[in-house]
């Protein structure tokens, strides 16, 4: 009985690129744990799993996964996503992102995707900043924190992630934080299966450039605040799931529902239309 | 490159890339069972990587190969030996 | 490869210039759009979407211009030929995603619809006012092709051309099109499936392991993979190595950009394509492209027979520029006269090459119309009064 040396995960990593550029108590690393373990949970064949990220810390995921790997533009992983699952819907495509990525710049892209149920699933990594350009305020900043950019503390009321992605159509909502590792591994697996569009947010430490700001402490500090705060409650009416600086953290699966996927739907449209002859769309010849 | 803690009966094993590790104490914290510790030595980047203090109480769970943003740490079930 | 017959609407049809770009594009093998309507170019994603289903494509109406441009590379890394249909304010949005498909060599075409600018302008009027920004309008250094059709029987030719390029390339080529070409309806001649040249995705043939996704030859684009194919590759906009990991230092951004920007200034002549009249004896050469070459030929041809010494070039593709073919004619061609529908764009370009040793003119116009073929002529008899007066002079300081 030797002892193993080499971890189980680095089959799913670019070791050749490690170490990765995150902070030390950064939870991003966290998150591709979760991810790997999702990912094997659900026994799909690797070679049909594609990432699409966008821009930032988070943004830089797609390049430490050893998968078809996609680093896109500064909030259109999304729309990337849309046209790769259309070109070829074998493949499952996941969107690994970052708040600022995914709902600032890339918030058209977010709730339309939602809307026309397209069958992707965001992992979005909530660490209320833009970590990668110095941490600046973000639409999920809380009240009264302090960023770079909101220097006397922010004036603006953020997104409620799950309510948003629940309004706006999604099949399947849930959020854990990075302590959570294994009911967030569970929450993305169940994302990964669901046929539709699914969101899972993971509360993130950033403590270099939030926690810091913000006396939350170091990143095992904010990890403790995660494991201190959080609440479950799955089910829970998404409205109600908003959070406060230093508040509870509603965690859970909220939503999981049934609806037909875009594509699904394209396909029963068009054997409407053309009949006998239409030939169902599964991806380019 | 890795460095692991062989106990006499325990039930798992944690094996540890000290080189990797940047020190965030997330596996420490967080270890179910009081495994792992703060080492005295530094990697070559200045971090204490945690080291296996009580290699004896380790159930094998894995955790905190969950937990290590860095891919650093990770902990196996050992085989039953009959 | 030929083209797949299931797409090639074979015949003689009478279509509009928007319509047969998209019966160039299913000739060609795109099987996924994806658009946003903006006039006059909604015209081809319409067809687009009345067409696709049924030959086994698939279009999309995405929420912005921001999310067709870079949709439609997606779809290109999970197989598809893929193009998206703009004008003027929907192409200033997709600027980005120029940029991110010449860095990461997406083969993918761009349809713009010219209309006069700047912002909103005039929707539903022609300009050639976006000719600069075809090139230009990404940031960094990156180098494009661009075709400029001047009716719609060329719409469907180039189209075709436009995705063949782009796969042999891999950049993103532009279809300037125009207001005036895009909505003129003329009779569009459809050839046979057997009978089109369709170039195919060129795939690695390399295993796995062994595969280098940015590895290419000297001035050349590097073989392809798609996603699911089980290479399990990164593609990232950050500069990168042959590997395609990013890498922060000016020793790999050299060798990057270089190699972007090589593929097409290597390879010039076997991507520009120009037609020529009269331009070995002509003193004088009139170059045009787009809508404007039709306004210009009137013109010359009223020229000639009043006994002007005057030829025509015109530009199907705009970008790379004929630089060779330009500095060859300036050496006896004594004047240039660049009519187009702007206040000075590919001119420059002309003069850049012509180096001073030739006379040369803009014929600007700010769009909405097409030029007057008279202002042609009035141009080209100002630059052969110019001519003889200056070979006066010359004759003159000889004695």
């Amino acid at each position: 009985m030797s002892p193993t040396t080499k971890n189980p995960r680095n089959q799913y990593l670019r070791t050749d690129r490690m170490p990765h550029i995150w902070c030390p108590g950064c939870g991003l690393g966290t998150t591709i744990n979760c991810f790997i373990t999702a990912v094997e949970e659900c026994g799909l064949p690797l070679d049909l799993i594609s990432v699409v990220s966008g821009i930032g810390c988070t943004g830089r995921i797609a390049g430490y996964l050893k998968l078809d790997s996609f680093h896109t533009t500064h909030g259109r992983p999304i729309p990337f996503a849309t046209g790769l699952k259309l070109a070829n819907p074998k493949l499952k495509v996941v969107v690994f992102s970052g708040d600022g990525d995914l709902c600032a710049i890339g918030g058209n892209h977010f709730i339309h995707a939602a809307r026309r149920n397209m069958d992707l699933t965001i992992i979005c990594v909530n660490n209320f900043t833009y970590g990668m350009t110095g941490g600046q305020v973000t639409p999920t900043t809380p009240m009264e924190a302090v960023s770079s950019t909101t220097p006397y503390g922010n004036i603006e009321e953020p997104f409620n992630l799950p309510f948003l992605a629940d309004c706006s159509g999604a099949v399947y909502v849930a959020r854990w934080t990075t302590f959570h590792v294994r009911q967030a591994a569970k929450a993305m697996r169940e994302a990964i299966q669901k046929n539709g569009f699914s969101f899972v947010e993971i509360i993130s430490p950033c403590p270099t450039l939030y926690g810091r700001r913000n006396k939350l402490g170091d990143g095992l500090k904010m990890m403790q605040a995660f494991k201190d705060n959080s609440v479950v409650c799955n089910d829970a009416d998404t409205r109600s799931v908003a959070l406060d600086f230093r508040g509870k953290i509603a965690c859970g699966k909220f939503v999981d529902r049934e609806k037909t996927s875009f594509l699904d739907m394209y396909n029963t449209k068009m054997a409407e239309r053309f009949g006998p002859f239409y030939e169902p769309y599964e991806g380019v010849k | 490159m890795a460095e692991a803690k062989k106990p006499k009966s325990p039930k798992g094993t944690v094996a540890i890339n000290v080189e990797l590790c940047k020190g965030c104490g997330f596996c420490i914290a967080f270890c179910p069972s009081g495994v792992l510790e703060f080492s005295d030595k530094f990697n070559s980047k200045g971090y204490h990587p945690p080291h296996a203090a009580n290699p004896e109480k380790c159930v094998g769970c894995g955790l905190c190969g969950m937990y290590c943003p860095d891919f650093a740490i990770f902990g196996t079930r050992n085989k039953e030996v009959a | 490869m030929k083209a797949d017959p299931k797409g090639v609407l074979t015949g003689a049809h009478f279509l509009d210039g928007d319509h047969a770009c998209c019966e160039g594009a299913l000739a060609a093998g795109c099987r996924f759009a994806a658009g946003y309507p903006i006039t006059p170019s909604t015209e081809v994603v319409e067809r687009i979407a009345a067409r696709f289903p049924s030959v086994g494509g698939i279009f999309i109406q995405m929420e912005d211009e921001l999310a067709s441009s870079i949709a439609l590379q997606g779809a290109v890394w999970g197989g598809a030929k893929a193009m998206t249909v703009t004008s003027g304010p929907g192409f200033s949005l997709m600027m980005e995603h120029i940029g991110y498909a010449a860095m990461v060599e997406t083969p993918c075409v761009f349809v713009d619809v010219q209309r006069s600018g700047p912002s909103t302008g005039l929707p539903t009027l022609p300009a050639q006012a976006d000719m600069m920004q075809a090139r230009w309008g990404s940031h960094g250094d990156y180098e494009v092709i661009a075709l400029c059709p001047n009716s719609p029987q060329e719409c469907f030719d180039l189209t075709i051309k436009a995705f063949n390029l782009a796969e042999v390339y891999r950049v993103p080529v532009m279809m300037m099109m125009d207001e005036c070409v895009g909505h003129m309806t003329e009779k569009v001649v459809i050839p046979k499936a057997s009978e089109i040249h369709v170039e195919p995705r060129r795939y690695t043939t390399a295993k796995p392991e062994d595969y280098l996704p940015f590895k290419a030859e000297k001035n050349s684009a590097p073989p392809m993979v798609r996603a699911g194919d089980g290479y399990r590759f990164h593609v990232t906009g950050l500069t990168h190595d042959e590997r395609g990991y990013p890498v922060t230092n000016a020793e790999v951004q050299d060798r990057c950009v270089r190699r972007l920007v090589d593929k097409i200034r290597a390879n010039a002549r076997q991507i520009i394509m120009l037609e020529e009249s009269d331009t070995s004896d002509a003193d004088i050469v009139v170059v045009s492209y787009g809508i404007t070459s039709r306004v210009a030929v009137k013109a010359i041809q009223q020229a000639r027979e009043d006994g002007y010494k005057v030829g025509h070039l015109r530009l199907v593709t705009a970008w790379p520029f004929p630089e060779k073919r330009l500095r060859t004619l300036a050496s006896h061609v004594k004047a240039f006269i660049m009519p187009e529908l702007n206040l000075g764009q590919m001119y420059f370009e002309m003069q850049r090459c012509v180096e001073g040793r030739a006379a040369t003119y803009l014929l600007p116009h700010a769009g909405g119309s097409v030029h007057d073929p008279e202002l042609i002529y009035q141009k080209i008899a100002y630059a052969a009064r110019h001519m003889r007066v200056k070979e006066g002079k010359e004759k003159e300081a000889a004695k």
